[in-house]
């Protein structure tokens, strides 16, 4: 397989220990509390929990899943909240509180915050009239290490929230999930980024290790890269074609488990099953291309049904050993190679049923540039047979980021369209859209420039205190064209691309398109930093910036295996597929990538993250 | 991480607490090294000022936030925090400052890094940061040990500072307009999207709505941050009127639309789409809430006939949902499956749903054929493409094309003859073949190898049929004719 390891990688830190750090905190915190008590976890907290402290060492406290469910039976007279830091959560607790007031019942209330409190939260209790009555303390779970090279803040609001919203309170969460990386794994020698959020966070990792206590470690980190999603959009628009990228498309992987219906189990059964570098099936396929894993598969059942052969002919004593010794781990892999097989099967039937491959030509064709009205037709019809709502909205998304915002004319028809199938309350949505940039109309004759030099104008003169749609006007473009053209992201079409031996990172797209993020992380390694790439940089709007570590005196310059470890963290959310890019990137330039991201995304959480078309 | 407070003994019993203060860990120590802190940034900031008011008294050019910042408060805050911070090691280090700021030295400009940041400080007029300079800068002088609530006298950089560590601090002190936005200024300076909320928070109990709008005008972060708290404490009312006083009224139109979805009962909604048709959206919005609210006019009429209706289609498809609230293809496919053939007068008649909400041929030719199909009157499906043309003769034409047709017919499981007869009409020939492979049209498949003379792929398709069916025996005759001359 093109994938197994190779020999001199460079070994990776052990992240296990972040979630020990986290799992003894908590219990620190649970401790404080004396006696029995009540204890509601936010449900998007369950997962991850889950991960880091297995529910037995909650025991000692009764809980129940979600803060979904208003009713609730109450046992004892102490409530502990665990709930990621948001107003509606904060709210919804106030009024239980002030309920229980009004009823006379007399009961200890404590929120435990989670990375982090929010002022705006301690407010609402304030105003509320509950502060006080409510105590409140922080839990600083700030990193899950879901594989041995992928790290996740769980944040999936990070993107809304930092892109959208434009509200940076999660700025100073990444800064402090990197200080904490630093300080228990030791420094760095180089750090690199883009986009105007990498370079908030990098100011506020600096300034918390300013503060901080300095302990010079030798680095376990050759270089950290910062990037934001908003950097590239059309990589996460992608249909994802590398195993694990179409698990997570199709089945949805949460927190680095996934649910397998019936229909793969071949059972009336779901089973939960977890996905990482432990599954030793599910390792070796996990960052090919699909198109292989069949036969990989299949390859591997026989294997299986070789090993299970052996033991014909054996005598008493070998047959002893086989049972002690092979016997286990052939069952085991028994077990996942026919998960995975149902899994594959699954995909394929679900894949060929919605006309796969066409959807496919057309994200090629759009990447490429190429028959764009046949394009548009295909998204029209799209759209007018009613088929997934997030499908026709990520393709109306690539169609207008790849070619630069639609024409006007197809842009009101498109959107039109689009409400009339799915839903007037679009609108809103469409707002949001337009507002990232993600979804346009091109504006006749402005070019960017002259863009430029208006709000220019506007800025400098002083009497202009009514410099109102500063959000819209400004929303940037995307240049993809130039940039894929400059950056060799799509290959010349015609040429035969070998997805078994992928010659790069195109192949997590069937050789059709290397990963913008990706290509960009590739080029300044390669040139250490951003020089020769800054009509690049002027494409996706500068915030450029690359600094060297001072710590790293010379010798940790030394070839140390730490030398070849580099941290890429995604701000926003990075996909499966990037990630399988990144892997085949660090085993043909022999180092390793770790990334860092505030979630795990995908095109439809991408969107689903700005939808508001329901209350 | 390990800032676990061992204050927090009091865990239960704490009503004492007070809004933003948290237990202050002032012990001696710390005293100490606050007062050390204090003794070390008198001598700098007495030099720093010095050099401001020289570059003031000389004249020199003095810039707002916006431009370089020369003198400004923007570079003097930074050099003031990083030589009380320059005992500690200079390993972590800054982002290179570009060229065109190495005059400045350690300082740089923060606005130069982020484009966006300029726009909030822009109004920071001159004077203001003249005055800004010296309504801080004696309180550094001030030794903070021997107060006895030096919380109170700090400058809006610390305050920041020790938010920043979840230390104790007040917000009251800060009365002027320009120390109110001195702190904004340094929230957003450390851009920890957190403080910056804190301190709108308390803007906004301390200034009159007008104030604060007019200078969040021009600080677009600070306006974000408003804006999206406002949001989640579902302020709406406030924030229509942020939104009008920006200018901004096609924001404020959606964010008022946006509350229709709040509103459960559809008769009330009804009434508040309707009071929305006023509202400035652009042309096209405006067009769309119009459809959404005689949409939704009309899915009450048709819902309550419907509900009660008997006739024969309803009893023999029972609706298995409410037509209220959905979108207008599927109003359109309902109305072509229960109430198909009304006349245009009716509501709930497909044409005129058609007409009302201006639905182009290709979309309803496409619902209508799901919803024919689904009930499989093939008569329906048939006049839906039959063309009359001049001579009077009846064609079959489709706005789409005729594979996707039969992709429609064959989801809705039609026979093979009304299937056949819609392959036929694939103009491609290559795209025919393949369709009518792919559902199995034996007679269109042996036809079009006929037509082709292909005797080898008649063969191989002879061995996929089952013997002596029809097919079958098709094939056979065609391959003893003798008088077709095959290519192979």
């Amino acid at each position: 397989m093109a994938h197994t390891e190779w020999k001199d990688a460079p070994g990776l830190p052990d992240f296990s220990l972040l979630k020990r750090l986290a799992r003894d905190q908590l219990i620190f915190l649970l401790e404080q509390l004396p006696g029995k008590k009540d204890l509601f976890i936010d449900a998007d907290l369950m997962s991850p929990l889950d991960r880091i402290a297995n529910v037995t060492i909650l025991k000692f406290c009764l809980y129940t899943s979600s803060l979904k469910y208003t009713y609730f039976l109450f046992f004892f007279c102490r409530l502990c909240f665990l709930i990621r830091p948001r107003i509606q959560t904060v709210k919804w607790i106030s009024d239980l509180v002030n309920a229980d007031k009004v009823a006379g019942r007399f009961r200890r209330y404590k929120i435990i915050f989670t990375p982090q409190k929010f002022y705006a939260c301690e407010t609402v209790l304030e105003e509320q009239g509950v502060y006080g009555d409510v105590t409140t303390d922080e839990w600083n779970f700030y990193i899950l290490p879901l594989d041995d090279d992928i790290l996740s803040l769980e944040l999936p609001e990070f993107f809304r929230d930092n892109f959208l919203e434009g509200d940076q309170r999660w700025v100073t969460t990444a800064g402090s999930a990197l200080r904490l990386l630093q300080s228990v794994y030791g420094s760095f020698s180089k750090v690199y980024g883009i986009g105007r959020c990498a370079k908030m966070v990098y100011e506020s990792w600096r300034e918390l290790m300013e503060d901080g206590e300095q302990r010079t470690r030798q680095p376990e980190f050759a270089k950290v890269f910062l990037v934001d999603r908003d950097v590239d959009f059309v990589t996460p628009l992608c249909s994802q074609v590398v195993y694990e990228g179409l698990v997570d498309d199709l089945f949805r992987i949460k927190c680095g488990s996934v649910e397998f219906g019936p229909d793969v189990t071949s059972s009336d059964k779901s089973i939960k099953v977890m996905l990482n570098s432990q599954d030793k099936v599910f390792s070796e396929i996990r960052n090919e291309h699909f198109s292989n894993v069949f036969g990989f598969l299949s390859q591997k059942a026989k294997n299986l049904q070789t090993a299970y052969d052996k033991r014909r002919g054996m005598d008493i004593q070998q047959m002893k050993a086989f049972v002690a010794d092979e016997l286990k781990g052939l069952k085991q892999e028994h077990r996942l190679l026919s998960l995975h097989i149902g899994a594959s099967e699954s995909m394929m039937k679900k894949k060929t049923k919605q006309d796969f491959q066409e959807l496919l030509k057309t994200e090629h064709s759009l990447l490429e540039g190429f028959e764009i009205r046949e394009c548009i037709t295909y998204i029209e019809e799209h759209i007018n047979r009613q088929v997934s709502m997030i499908d026709s909205l990520r393709l109306l998304c690539l169609l207008s980021i790849t070619e630069n915002g639609l024409l006007s004319k197809d842009y009101r028809s498109l959107k039109a369209q689009y409400l009339q199938s799915y839903g007037i309350e679009h609108l809103l949505t469409f707002a949001n859209l337009r507002q990232l940039g993600l979804l346009e109309e091109q504006q006749a004759g402005e070019t960017l420039t002259v863009m430029e030099s208006k709000v220019g104008k506007l800025v400098n003169d002083k009497t202009v205190g009514k410099l109102t749609d500063a959000f819209s006007s400004l929303a940037k473009k995307s240049n993809f064209r130039a940039l894929s053209k400059r950056l060799a992201l799509v290959p010349k079409s015609g040429e035969e691309y070998d997805l078994r031996v992928p010659r790069d990172m195109a192949y997590v797209f069937s050789g059709a398109y290397i990963p913008l993020s990706c290509k960009l992380i590739e080029q300044v390694l390669e040139r250490d930093g951003w020089t020769g790439m800054e009509e690049v940089t002027r494409m996706l709007n500068g915030q450029e910036f690359a600094v060297t570590g001072g710590s790293s005196s010379s010798e940790a310059r030394s070839k140390t295996d730490a030398q070849r470890i580099v941290l890429v963290m995604f701000l926003g959310g990075c996909t499966f597929s990037e990630i399988s890019a990144l892997r085949f990137l660090g085993k043909e330039r022999g180092c390793r990538f770790i990334v860092v991201t505030t979630a795990i995304t995908n095109s439809s959480r991408l969107l689903e993250a700005l939808l508001d078309n329901s209350a | 991480m390990s800032r676990a407070k061992p204050e927090d003994d009091e865990y239960w019993n704490s009503s004492k607490f007070k809004a933003f203060t948290f237990d202050d860990d002032d012990d001696e120590f710390s005293r100490l090294k606050e007062s050390k802190r204090a003794v070390n940034s008198i001598l700098v900031d007495d030099d720093d000022d010095d050099e401001e008011e020289e570059e003031e008294e000389d004249g020199v050019e003095r810039v707002s936030w916006s431009g370089e910042p020369v003198g400004s408060i923007s570079w003097s805050v930074k050099e003031t925090a990083s030589s009380i911070r320059s005992g500690s090691e200079q390993s972590f280090p800054k982002i290179d400052t570009t060229p065109s700021l190495s005059k400045q030295g350690s300082g740089y400009s923060l606005s130069s890094l982020f484009k966006a940041k300029s726009k909030p400080f822009q109004s920071f007029s001159e004077s203001f940061s003249d005055t800004a300079v010296r309504t801080y800068a004696p309180e550094l002088r001030k030794p903070k040990s021997d107060g006895k609530d030096f919380v109170s006298d700090l400058s809006p950089e610390e305050t920041v500072r020790r938010m920043q560590k979840g230390r104790a601090f007040s917000l009251e002190k800060f009365r002027s307009l320009q120390d109110k936005l001195l702190l904004l200024y340094e929230a957003v300076a450390v851009y920890d999207g957190n403080l910056i909320t804190a301190v709108l928070i308390y803007l906004k109990k301390s200034l009159s709505k007008e104030i604060l709008f007019r200078e969040l005008m021009a600080r677009d972060v600070a306006l974000r941050h408003y804006v999206h708290y406002l949001k989640e404490m579902g302020e709406q009312k406030l924030l229509v009127e942020l939104m009008k006083a920006l200018g901004r009224t096609e924001d404020m139109a959606l964010m008022q639309y946006k509350e229709h979805l709040n509103i459960k009962d559809e008769g009330q909604r009804r009434d508040f789409l309707k009071s929305c048709l006023g509202l400035p959206f652009s042309q096209d919005d405006a067009t769309h809430v119009q459809d959404h609210y005689t949409l939704l006019e009309r899915h009450i009429i048709i819902e309550a006939s419907d509900k009660k209706a008997d006739a024969e289609i309803f009893k023999k498809f029972p609706r298995k949902a409410s037509i209220l609230n959905m979108p207008i293809i599927t109003t359109l496919y309902y109305s072509c499956f229960y109430h198909y053939g009304e006349s245009e007068g009716t509501y709930s008649s497909p044409a005129n749903i058609r007409k009302t909400f201006r639905i182009s041929e290709k979309q309803y030719i496409l619902t209508a054929l799901g919803a024919r199909a689904k009930l499989k009157s093939w008569f329906d499906v048939d006049s839906l493409f039959n063309t009359k043309n001049w001579l009077g003769y009846t064609k079959k034409r489709s706005p789409v094309g005729f594979h996707r047709v039969v992709d429609i017919l064959q989801k809705n499981s039609a026979p093979v003859n009304v299937l056949q007869e819609y392959v036929n009409l694939i103009d491609n020939p290559e795209l025919k073949l393949s369709v009518a492979l792919k559902y199995k049209c034996h007679d269109i498949v042996i036809n079009t190898y006929r037509d082709l003379k292909d005797r080898q792929e008649l063969v191989v398709y002879r061995e996929k049929l089952e013997r002596d069916s029809p097919e079958y025996r098709k094939i056979q005759e065609l391959l003893n004719n003798v008088q077709i001359r095959w290519k192979n």
